[in-house]
């Protein structure tokens, strides 16, 4: 009988520390995962100014963020495009082969990943559009677009006439 | 405060109601789905996407107030030692690890056609998902530790410590360079939503937040109940005991 207990408490006690130690693991990634995310914030990520005033050597991973620049993209076949990321201060082309997301387009906000090549373009492995935090029906866009109240910003949305510029 | 704290006023006042919130659960929800998911208007940039934001918005809100009502439920126990507080915590862990969950998989499904990814190690996602380890954490604290006094204590300062969290996941689209659009209610200058859009957002929060607090009272006077049976079950084995003493 008491062996039976105490058999049954180790097991307790065994199956404590397991969920314990599965508990700090948990945690341990969690923390581990934060700063990462962060880190890749910081370090990883330029637009193509930053780019310029902050260089990275070619062949190290990063993100490039800007707005596609108007009338930039070429579709070169075999599913390899390439285009220009604009900050409106400074430009970077960039090629990318593979399938764009459906918000891709002239003067979209997008974030591509990968390195630049030795010749100083930038060989993307990843395009991902940026959508921003404005909602409305297509009518109303046009509506706007028609009153003359809003016009197509610099990243080919609409802003109101008399706002600034997004991110300005 | 203290007039709640009593368990057995605390369950007269959930029965009464209970039947109220839920009849205004199924209303808003019978309202807000259709509302959301048929008659509004498709997005001028993502298409009929959009519908995905009615799912998604309300359950990132639940996601994060929860964790704040656990977070408070939490000190509340921890300083006064309110039995209702410590109920109130178990009962809201697994539903904001729920909504949590949603959050994270519906994100998903529309980030795949708006973004070009499931996912993104961005810092909204990222302290989405520090989020539901947290919830998971807490659940697993509490398992794993066998007295309930200690077990309860623990899993508090867990939550405690988690609440560091809540600040990061709101301003994290506006701290660092996140993939994740801002907040489109939240603004200094208004809505970024048409009305069109934004009165089914409304409702689907309204629908959401109604059934929280409805299963929340639900989860908490199961949990009264659960302790009464226990109690009365500890007594009868006691009485079953001496009787057999005495004979």
């Amino acid at each position: 009988m008491s062996r039976l207990s105490g058999n049954r408490a180790h097991k307790r006690k065994q199956q404590r520390l397991v969920m314990g130690l599965a508990g700090l693991f948990g945690l341990a990634i969690a923390g581990a995962l934060l700063v990462l995310a962060l880190g890749e914030g910081a370090n990883h990520f330029r637009t193509p100014a930053d780019l310029a005033e902050r260089p990275i050597e070619p062949g190290r991973s990063f993100r490039l963020g800007g707005l596609v620049a108007e009338g930039s993209v070429d579709k070169l076949g075999d599913s390899t495009i390439t285009f220009r990321v604009t900050d409106g201060a400074a430009e970077q082309l960039v090629r990318f082969r593979g399938i764009v997301p459906d918000l891709f387009r002239e003067g979209q906000g997008v974030i591509a990943e990968g390195v630049l090549d030795s010749a100083g373009l930038f060989v993307a492995s990843n395009v991902l559009a940026k959508h921003d935090e404005t909602y409305m029906p297509p009518e109303v866009a046009e509506a706007l677009k028609e009153r003359g109240e809003w016009r197509e910003g610099a990243d080919g949305k609409l802003v109101p006439v008399n706002s600034a510029e997004p991110g300005s | 405060m203290h007039y709640l704290a009593n368990p057995a006023r605390f369950v007269s006042l959930a029965d009464r109601l209970l039947p109220w919130l839920a009849a205004a659960t199924a209303l808003a929800f019978l309202v807000g789905l259709p509302y959301a998911l048929l008659f509004s208007p498709p997005d001028y940039q993502q298409g009929e996407t959009v519908r995905i934001m009615y799912i998604h918005v309300p359950s990132a809100y639940l996601a994060t107030m929860g964790y704040l009502g656990l977070g408070i439920a939490s000190a509340v126990w921890l300083i006064w030692r309110h039995p209702l507080a410590d109920l109130a915590a178990v009962a809201l862990a697994p539903v904001g690890a729920l909504f949590t969950g949603l959050t994270l998989v519906t994100g998903a499904v529309w980030g795949k056609p708006t973004w070009g990814t499931w996912w993104v190690w961005d810092a909204r996602l990222t302290s989405m998902l520090v989020l539901f380890f947290l919830y998971l954490g807490y659940m697993a604290l509490r398992e794993a530790i066998e007295d309930p006094d200690k077990a309860g204590k623990a899993a508090a300062i867990l939550s405690l410590v988690g609440l560091i969290n809540l600040p990061i996941i709101k301003f994290s689209v506006d701290w660092w360079n996140t993939l994740h659009q801002p907040a489109s209610l939240l603004r200094r200058d208004g809505p970024a939503m048409d009305p069109s859009m934004l009165t089914p957002l409304l409702i689907m929060l309204g629908a959401f937040s109604l059934y929280f607090v409805t299963v929340i009272l639900w989860r908490i006077k199961a949990a009264v109940a659960a302790k009464r049976v226990d109690g009365l079950r500890r007594a009868r084995a006691h009485a079953a005991q001496r009787a057999r003493t005495a004979a």
